[in-house]
């Protein structure tokens, strides 16, 4: 689920969208009897109230696009997972399966519920499982059939999807409730992208330097999975000047007071944005569109 | 105080464990003495920091939060558990280097308005029992997650609101992992997350009293509706 993109998209489709949804406004004034409780325990419901009230009672086409294209990127990642575990040819141990895949495929049919929920009788279909490419175009050929390629797929959407969260939150800047939301989900994604990557450490042969954390990769290029295709989905994660005025992390004093923070740590410590052109073309190989 | 997570239906087991464990309880007989040796905090009789308002009062509790996890890390490696593995080493002494990472940052970007150095109180934890260290680092993760996340729609720049989220998820990523040491697929279990599948905010009303407990200087966020 990705409510930060899902709101500065709406915004690009309707530059009123900030002040649709302001408890400011007169308008939708009674939106503000939503107590962060309420709101947060009931979402789904309180977020396709604040449509209904925002748009009237149907959004404009635009602003169904983008709720569509967000929700069609949930039905893809349930998808994976649906797909995956259901593979007779991928073999998955029953604990990894239990413990860690299992949750995760759960979290991700929520996601889609929450989407339709808001969308009601507007949300697109939900595309066969059968019509999606989970190889990206061959670049994952054994995604179902090897479970170490299957986890490295896991595991690059996941990381992917914590990065595309960041960098929109600004659209929802001092907004409690639906702010405070999206924070919500987003680190639910990092708990999910730490539970594949040590998954794979523990069980992947060849896999036992991956990180809970995303981390520096051969040479310190940005990418730790050594997976070069997937290259885009780590860019720019090297970064280590962090702030406004930058700071530069690896300058910074360090455990002692003879060290300072290394390479490696100032890399991990933070976790980097994803504009939404680059995840566009990051799906598109899976046939999301 | 609010329990750490009291929303669901579920009295929250990390913060019931933390609680247990660490004994929080004996913590605030050994303050007043262990002041003695402060020497930063002199010319506060109570001890105690604010961390001020607006911008600079959330990067400030973030600062302090940082340094609280830093120190609690610092000492884990320092003193590690018996019967750590080679993997528990290795990632624990990571996030150790996250959290000073942290910590120099607000620091750096507080610049002047910067509180001062805290003095931890890790007394009522048991360094040497894995259980006690790893109950204690998920109760941390957790709340910081929780700190994070509620601290987030307070923030009036958008840069630091990104920042925020840069550091949050990495929390996130220490707390899932954290969890799946203490029990393995607890890494977004019910016991964290509602009925959406979402973890759960916490005010700096309720954070800063749990920091506390494990605090020598006690920090207030008058401006934030906290005064310890």
């Amino acid at each position: 689920m990705n409510l930060f993109e899902l709101f500065e998209d709406i915004e690009k489709a309707d530059p009123e969208f900030q002040d649709r949804i302001s408890p400011r406004r007169d308008a939708i004034k009674n939106m503000t009897s939503f107590g962060s409780k309420v709101a947060v325990a009931a979402l789904p419901f309180a977020f396709s109230e604040l449509l209904k009230k925002a748009y009237g009672q149907v959004p404009s086409s635009a602003v169904l696009a983008t709720l569509n294209f967000a929700l069609k990127l949930e039905y893809f990642e349930a998808a994976f997972y649906r797909t995956g575990l259901a593979q007779a040819s991928l073999v998955v141990p029953t604990s990894d399966r239990t413990n860690i895949l299992a949750p995760i495929a759960a979290h991700e049919v929520s996601h889609v519920n929450f989407l339709k929920t808001a969308l009601g009788t507007n949300a697109v279909a939900q595309p066969a499982d059968s019509s999606y490419d989970f190889t990206a175009g061959g670049a994952f050929a054994t995604v179902f059939t090897n479970y170490a390629t299957f986890l490295a797929v896991a595991q690059v959407l996941e990381d992917t999807g914590v990065r595309a969260y960041k960098g929109q939150a600004g659209v929802l800047l001092k907004d409690q409730t639906y702010l405070t939301a999206a924070l919500n989900i987003h680190s639910v994604e990092a708990r999910h992208a730490s539970a594949i990557r040590y998954l794979r450490r523990t069980t992947i042969s060849g896999a036992s330097a991956t990180k809970p954390w995303i981390s520096l990769g051969t040479g310190n290029v940005a990418n730790d999975t050594g997976i070069s295709t997937v290259d885009g989905n780590y860019a720019s994660e090297n970064n280590t000047m962090q702030g406004s005025p930058a700071v530069d992390i690896t300058k910074l004093p360090g455990v002692s007071a003879n060290s300072t923070i290394s390479l490696s740590a100032a890399v991990e410590a933070f976790d980097e944005p994803l504009t939404m052109a680059q995840v566009l073309n990051l799906v598109a190989p899976f046939h999301v569109s | 105080m609010k329990t750490l997570f009291d929303t669901g239906t579920n009295v929250n087991m990390a913060r019931r464990s933390f609680l247990r464990y660490a004994g929080a309880g004996a913590v605030a007989a050994t303050g007043v003495l262990a002041m003695s040796s402060c020497h930063k905090h002199h010319d506060n009789i109570f001890n105690t920091v604010d961390v001020g308002s607006g911008d600079t009062g959330i990067l400030n509790y973030a600062y302090a939060l940082e340094q609280l996890e830093a120190a609690f890390y610092i000492q884990v490696a320092l003193t590690p558990y018996s019967g750590i593995t080679p993997t528990e080493t290795a990632l624990l002494t990571d996030i150790r280097d996250h959290e000073v990472a942290h910590r120099e940052f607000f620091k750096a970007a507080l610049g002047s308005n910067a509180i001062g150095s805290l003095t931890p109180d890790f007394s009522s934890i048991n360094f040497s029992n894995r259980t006690q260290v790893l109950a204690a680092a998920q109760a941390f993760e957790d709340t910081g997650v929780s700190a994070y996340n509620g601290a987030g729609y307070l923030i009036q720049s958008p840069d630091y609101l990104l920042l925020a989220g840069k550091i949050v998820s990495v929390e996130a990523r220490h707390a899932s992992y954290i969890r799946n040491l203490v029990s393995y697929g607890s890494f977004a279990n019910n016991m964290i997350l509602d009925g959406n599948g979402m973890d759960k905010a916490q005010s700096i009303a309720q954070v800063l009293p749990i920091a506390n407990t494990y605090l020598k200087t006690k920090v207030s966020a008058a401006s934030f509706n906290y005064v310890p």
